[in-house]
């Protein structure tokens, strides 16, 4: 019963799915599994809210090493869902809450922030792994630096200040149309032959699990 | 706490307090106080990230801590008045549209040979969803494998063909590019040889290392026969493609992430500190 029912639910519906494709009475069905889809994944966002709130309660009943700092996951959680949820601060019910309102204010001034300069702070430890990338120890590693150094040489004026004096006939060698040919060349084939291996590892996955030959996503005891 | 740590403490509250009243000072409007407090409060929480540079400390905790809390409820959010509101709730109940000011969707759901009308229908995610946080709950957390059945089942469904179609046949027949571009014979083709940009030979040399390095990166993947001979030179090249593409894609990644850092610095330098214009 535990096992074999969401086998039968994953079997039918990966059958239904790949059926409105061909089929035109099921071609609907697809876009409402799609939907469906989306729908489950927000429940997937109130179980992950709902276990942030179990950790942090717990590590805070509890005083767990930095429990003070759940106090504030735990506050900055609540406001911004009751801003957001309660639409606190738009005018009506059909506002755009990323827009305006408290919602939209916390967004821009406490959310946006801290999430780009996390990102951005990714530039320094980037930095330091290019170091270690950058020191061209054997050939392969050597063509790994040059097209990064075009690419990113390409993308700054310097790059073009330092070629800007090869003739019309030999434009191709500028920085940045180098870069350009980079970018839609070599790098465009590594991309379709990583992407085609994508493509055949999803299709092979996918009739895996469809089959049932795939059952690890159940759970340790799924046999 | 120790000693050093509350001086610093109330050496930052008290920057935070004089860096809001000052910036109050130098905007125009009603909200004055209000908007001076949010840029202070962006600004510090920017610095608060940008600490950990120097170690790891109690202000980057903090802000790390409120960025977890606040980016699970946005998300919550945004799916609760997209997904559910925005896209079940026209499809569920005529009053439950209406409450929300959402135009109602209801119909029937027709196959041809059966017709279900769509309120019945849309009952299903609602309660697989619902079973979803069952998960919660030890004595019936395994339910939740059953909205997980069906999103594996949707997903292997839906993107066995769509991959094969966009990331397998499309990429194929897009690698087959003519290796002879705008040819008119030899005698034209050297007439008018050049390395510019937009030439007959950078177009040609373009497809045949589009075509050449798809082949060679395929091999490259193709770990049935062992990379000797021919096999392993086309293989060798395949790694060379790979390393480009890694090269570009970092390059790619690197200048993002700076790009990045320059918007904080900026809204630093510019917002904040009115340094620059």
């Amino acid at each position: 019963m535990r096992r074999e029912i969401p086998l039968i639910i994953t079997i039918s519906v990966g059958f239904l799915a790949i059926l409105s494709f061909f089929s035109p009475p099921f071609e609907p069905l697809g876009e409402d599994f799609t939907l469906f889809f989306d729908i489950i994944a927000v429940f997937a966002f109130f179980l992950g809210g709902g276990n942030l709130m179990r950790v942090h309660i717990d590590k805070l009943i509890k005083r767990k090493k930095d429990w003070g700092f759940s106090i504030v996951t735990l506050v900055g959680f609540l406001v911004m869902l009751v801003a957001g949820l309660g639409k606190i601060g738009a005018e009506s019910i059909t506002s755009d809450i990323t827009r305006e309102g408290l919602f939209s204010t916390l967004y821009y001034n406490v959310h946006l922030p801290l999430g780009s300069t996390m990102y951005a702070l990714l530039a320094f430890f980037v930095a330091s792994a290019s170091y270690r990338a950058f020191r061209a120890k054997n050939r392969e590693a050597t063509v790994l630096l040059i097209a990064a150094f075009i690419i990113l040489l390409g993308s700054t004026p310097i790059g073009q200040m330092l070629t800007n004096w090869m003739p019309e006939g030999m434009s191709i060698l500028e920085i940045p149309n180098l870069a350009v040919w980079i970018m839609s060349s070599p790098n465009l084939a590594g991309q379709r032959a990583i992407m085609i291996g994508i493509g055949l590892g999803v299709v092979s996955m996918s009739l895996r699990l469809i089959l049932g030959i795939e059952r690890t996503y159940l759970g340790k005891d799924s046999g | 706490m120790k000693r050093t740590s509350l001086i610093v403490f109330a050496v930052v509250c008290l920057i935070f307090v004089l860096s809001w009243v000052l910036k109050a000072g130098t905007i125009d409007g009603d909200n004055a106080i209000q908007d001076a407090f949010l840029v202070t409060l962006a600004s510090f929480l920017t610095l608060a990230i940008m600490s950990f540079m120097y170690k790891d400390n109690a202000y980057y905790k903090f802000a790390e801590h409120l960025f977890v809390g606040v980016s699970a409820a946005y998300w919550m959010c945004v799916g609760f008045w997209s997904t559910i509101v925005g896209n079940l709730v026209p499809r569920l109940s005529e009053g439950l549209s209406e409450a929300f000011g959402v135009p109602y969707l209801g119909g029937e759901l027709d196959f041809g040979f059966l017709t279900l009308p769509y309120p019945l229908l849309y009952f299903i995610p609602i309660i697989l969803g619902a079973f979803l946080l069952f998960r919660l709950v030890p004595k019936v957390g395994w339910l939740s494998r059953w909205p997980l059945a069906f999103i594996v089942g949707t997903f292997a469904g839906l993107n066995l063909v769509r991959y094969l179609r966009s990331d397998f046949m499309s990429q194929i027949s897009s690698t087959f590019v003519p290796l002879l571009v705008d040819w008119h014979g030899f005698g034209h083709f050297f007439a008018n040889f050049s390395l510019a940009a937009d030439g007959q030979f950078v177009a040609m040399f373009s497809n045949l290392v589009i075509f050449l390095g798809v082949v060679c990166g395929l091999i490259y993947f193709f770990f049935s026969k062992e990379h000797t001979g021919l096999f392993g030179k086309a293989s060798r090249v395949g790694i060379w493609i790979l390393m480009i593409t890694f090269g570009a894609s970092f390059g790619y990644t690197v200048m993002g992430r700076i790009s990045l850092l320059v918007g904080r610095l900026t809204f630093l330098f510019k917002d904040w500190l009115g340094i620059i214009s």
